[in-house]
């Protein structure tokens, strides 16, 4: 694989070609915010808090870090007017979902995110959409999955396969940046699971 | 059927068809597309063939269903051939007319024909009618000389030469040459150069590529597409087995919204017929080249008529669009290179093959070539598909082409690219139509709609409308599109609903910039363009809502109220046996006064009051004057004896 | 649901993974709605997991997880309508049926949606009953046009 050579916050870094701009700046030691990321799964590209200024072309644009892929003479900005602004304001929708969430206070004190910005929303999910693809991808178990579309986007047990897979499993609770995942799961399970006398369908 | 192996072949073929078709024949052409199909085409028809078979007629006399050639205010509507008479707002009790004055006696029935409305003259001939004349009809012209169904009507007006020239006689590579020395730019909304998108997927290495037509036309007020691919499927197919072979695609797939049934069917015998005769499938016309197309439909979402959410959908998956790099030229469906047009790009491509890449570069201004089909509608007096040069203005084609505004009333602004688009005023109505100036003015070209708006519509009304549109069609991936919809939508509800507060017109743009820069995909980072092109020309209707709680163009429900003048009402009793709500008081002698607290503002009362009387009108942003005292409400008539 | 016919829309697809929404699409069309039991036998036979199916009946709205009503009531909503005043004529609708777009009414008498442009603007505004074109429909018009369905 060929070395490409980009420019991030004015430093120059040695990227591996089919790197994304998050992957170049993380190895050159570049913080770049993320919440959708997780190293086990496919960049996501949901959550656009690791947005950053591109240069290329003659053109400025803003782009996902996590997706876009290194190219030759790539001049990236992590931090600009811009970048702050939209930064910021991101931050201002998922507070008006999860006021209290851990992961959320330090990113909203850096950029100077009012949690009060917006109505407050009826739901803690921010739709990072860590549990459903960690159970796709790295569990392949398939029991939790989205429901609907815009606004109306849920994430939504499979309550058959539900029953059968996390009770020993849970791994996907800790990435849940909001502890909305845990309360969902609990809603299901006490709402939806077939009850013991159920038998499953012959396979 | 034996299948055509050859170029030569096909001439021949095609020779014998022109040949068994009498010119001179009379040929009635009757609209079966689905706009004239829902006004009772079918029963015209009907009632056509009827007549035709009492008058023993049959051998004398041709009818032809054919999709729809764009004037749809008019509807139902007929062209007799070989004259060219063209009737409209035909009903199924004027056929019996039809057939014995103009049929046997060659006479015309003058109150089917067209009346110029500033002259009074009637206009006989299809060709001579304004709204047709002031159009350039390369594409759509062709829609009334063809039944859908029928491939042989295809054939006759020289349909397929394109393709064995292509495949027989030209280079893949030539071929892309062709399209991008045409200048053709996508006319799906992006604009982007065809030629260009296929000489990416052209050098993408592959064994396996696609191509595929985008026919998913979710821009709410645009039918373009389906009155081309509903009454002309042969010519997309056509321009997509050229482009399979220019770009080395063997497989192509036409993805229509299951919205259009009649577009579903026509593809699907249409496809059929070209398989049949040796258009499609393995050694086509003898040039070596195979491909198959399949029909596949849309499950209702306006997000995939976005390219790579279409390819998901195509995967069998949620339309979630992908992030681009990578584009679908190198990594499309399934991961290989795939080149996605809109079905009026496809159409385009047999023209360009035939006549060259001059014929489009002759037409339109130096950045947009060639014409386009636009869908104008709303509040303006011939509505219906037009189809004009690039470059021409806004102001012809809403007043010459389009007969200008309906009642009197004022234009206001026409809204052109849907959702992804903005709104037009009166100071920009000179500009020249095409993909580079529309931007200038804040709209874009988009896939062809044109809205035209009145002193009636509320602007924020409009913009509220777009995002309450989009709020329903976003995937909800990302979140700058989804929350910043969602955040937008209140506010733009809240001013709608007299709720306003100041700040939220800045709020309002601050929120547009966060989705329009960061969102995964065009959907989202056009989102605002309904939303900021009408606080630029329109901010002082948005003032008036928040500052006044007034809505200057009485639409905005939670903020008119309907209101009789008593010195105007005749106490006729209309309204008030009209009024859904029984909100109106009064009685013969007695002037009515609306109840406020139980009218529900539905207007049927300004609609039914007699035009002479105009006693109802709407208020807002003042209140509704107290009723007169109930004395001073009776009406004391004259009595009728001395 | 017949298990036959499903078995026959499945295996005319022949079980390629990217027909599921076209497949779906058929059993739609001839049950005018999505069982659950028709969801599970798809997932089995086109082996795609639910929590995908379910994420695409719900994602594309062509799709109806309840049974629709015997007369399906569309209302365009499209742009050329809403401003012919399509919304006073959804309104109107909303109040004579007792349902919101979306919903089927208790008798399962009539099912309410509102479509996105039917493509025959000039009409506007319009509403389609099981089929049927209602153009240039006044609100008033709707009480009389709707009684004619049982």
């Amino acid at each position: 694989m060929s070395e490409i050579l980009l420019q991030i916050d004015g430093i120059e870094v040695k990227a591996k070609e089919g790197m994304t701009i998050l992957e170049a700046a993380q190895s050159a030691g570049i913080f770049v915010p993320t919440l959708c990321h997780h190293e086990k799964l496919e960049p996501y590209g949901a959550c656009r808090i690791c947005t950053v200024e591109v240069e290329t072309g003659g053109r400025t644009n803003l782009v996902a870090a996590c997706l876009y892929p290194v190219e030759p003479d790539l001049v990236v900005r992590t931090r600009s007017e811009k970048v702050d602004k939209t930064r910021k304001i991101l931050l201002e929708q998922f507070l008006a979902h999860a006021p209290d969430a851990p992961a959320l206070q330090d990113l909203a004190q850096e950029y100077g995110a009012d949690k009060d910005r917006f109505a407050k929303e009826s739901s803690f999910c921010i739709l990072c959409g860590l549990c459903v693809r960690y159970c796709n991808e790295v569990k392949k178990k398939n029991a939790v999955g989205f429901v609907d579309r815009g606004a109306r986007r849920e994430i939504s047990f499979i309550p058959e396969a539900a029953s059968k897979e996390c009770w020993n499993c849970k791994e996907c609770f800790p990435l849940c940046p909001t502890s909305y995942l845990q309360a969902a799961y609990h809603l299901t399970e006490a709402l939806a699971f077939p009850s013991p006398s159920f038998k499953p369908a012959s396979e | 059927m034996p299948r055509i192996k050859s170029p030569a072949e096909l001439e021949e073929f095609r020779k014998d068809i022109i040949s068994k078709r009498d010119p001179n024949k009379p040929c009635i052409a009757v609209c079966t597309g689905t706009g004239c199909l829902a006004l009772g085409a079918a029963h015209v028809v009907t009632a056509l063939k009827k007549e035709i078979k009492k008058q023993r007629l049959g051998t004398k006399v041709d009818v032809r269903e054919t999709g729809c050639p764009g004037f749809c205010e008019r509807g139902p509507l007929l062209v007799i051939y070989p004259e060219e008479i063209c009737y409209l707002q035909v009903q199924p009790e004027d056929i019996p007319e039809i057939t014995s004055q103009t049929l046997k006696k060659k006479k015309i029935v003058d109150r089917l024909l067209y009346v110029d409305p500033t002259t009074g003259e009637k206009v006989t001939h299809e060709s001579d009618i304004p709204f047709y004349k002031n159009q350039l009809r390369n594409l759509i012209g062709n829609n009334i000389k063809i039944d859908p169904k029928s491939i042989d009507d295809y054939l006759a007006v020289g349909g397929y030469s394109a393709l064995a020239k292509a495949l027989c006689q030209e280079t893949p590579e030539h071929v892309v040459e062709l399209v991008k020395n045409s200048n053709l730019r996508g006319r799906g909304g992006a604009g982007f150069p065809a030629g260009l998108k296929w000489e990416f997927a052209r050098k993408s290495p592959a064994k396996t590529k696609y191509v595929i037509v985008n026919a998913d036309e979710g821009d709410p007020g645009a039918f373009m597409d389906r009155a081309l691919l509903e009454g002309n499927p042969h010519s997309v197919i056509e321009g997509l087995t050229i482009g399979a072979y220019a770009i080395g695609s063997h497989e192509g797939y036409i993805y229509v919204r299951q919205e259009y049934p009649l577009a579903v069917e026509n593809a699907g015998i249409a496809i059929k017929q070209a398989e049949e005769y040796g258009f499609l499938g393995k050694n086509i016309l003898g040039s070596g080249f195979d491909f198959t197309i399949t029909v596949h439909r849309g499950a209702g979402a306006f997000v995939c008529g976005e390219e790579t959410a279409l390819l998901m959908s195509l995967e069998g998956k949620p339309g979630e669009p992908r992030p681009r790099p990578p584009y679908p030229a190198v990594k499309g469906l399934w991961g290989k290179p795939t080149n996605i047009n809109n079905v009026e790009t496809w159409a385009n491509i047999p023209l360009i093959i035939n006549n060259g890449a001059d014929f489009l570069t002759s037409i339109g201004t130096k950045g947009s070539k060639g014409t386009k089909i636009f869908s104008l509608v709303g509040k303006v007096n011939n509505t219906g598909l037009v189809e004009v040069p690039m470059g021409i203005t806004l102001r012809d084609i809403i007043y010459r082409v389009g007969g200008g505004i309906p009642g009197g009333k004022k234009f206001k602004a026409v809204q052109t690219g849907g959702p992804s688009g903005g709104c037009i005023p009166e100071e920009h109505l000179d500009i020249k139509v095409d993909f580079d100036e529309l931007t200038k003015v804040g709209a874009i070209m988009g896939s062809g709609g044109m809205i035209v708006m009145d002193e009636d519509t509320c602007m924020v009304d409009v913009a509220r409308y777009f995002v309450n549109f989009l709020s329903d069609e976003s995937c909800g991936k990302c979140s700058p599109c989804r929350e910043g919809i969602r955040q937008m939508l209140k506010i733009l509800t809240n001013i709608s609903e007299g709720k306003g507060r100041e700040g939220d017109i800045e709020l309002l743009v601050e929120l547009s910039e966060a989705t329009g820069d960061a969102s995964l995909c065009a959907l989202g980072r056009t989102a605002p363009n309904p939303v900021l092109s009408t606080i630029r020309y329109f901010r002082d209707e948005y003032e008036a809502h928040i500052k006044e709680k007034r809505c200057p163009a009485y639409v905005c429900k939670e903020l008119i109220s309907y209101y009789i003048n008593p010195d105007k009402c005749k106490a006729c009793m209309i309204c008030l046996r009209k009024c859904p709500a029984e909100a109106i008081i009064g009685g013969k002698n007695q002037i009515h006064v609306i109840d406020q607290e139980k009218c529900t503002k539905c207007g049927t009362c300004i609609e039914v009051c007699p035009s002479r009387y105009g006693a109802v009108k709407k208020i807002s942003g003042e209140p509704v004057p107290s009723p007169i005292p109930e004395e001073a409400r009776i009406i004391a008539r004259k009595s009728k004896k001395r | 649901m017949d298990n036959a016919k499903i078995d026959k829309i499945i295996n005319k697809y022949q079980g390629d993974a990217g027909s599921l929404i076209q497949v779906l699409l058929e059993i739609q069309s001839e049950n005018r709605w999505l069982p659950k039991e028709a969801l599970d036998k798809v997932s089995k036979k086109l082996k795609v997991p639910l929590n995908r199916i379910q994420h695409i009946v719900t994602f594309y709205k062509a799709f109806s997880l309840l049974p629709k009503g015997r007369h399906e009531v569309h209302v365009c909503t499209g742009t050329a309508c809403h401003v012919r005043g399509a919304p006073r004529l959804l309104d109107s609708v909303q109040d004579l049926i007792g349902i919101r777009p979306g919903e089927t009414d208790l008798d399962l008498k009539f099912s309410l949606e509102t479509v996105n442009c039917l493509g025959c603007c000039a009409l506007g505004p319009v509403m389609v009953v099981d089929g049927e074109y209602h153009g240039k429909m006044a609100p008033a018009k709707s009480e009389e046009v709707l009684k004619n369905y049982d």
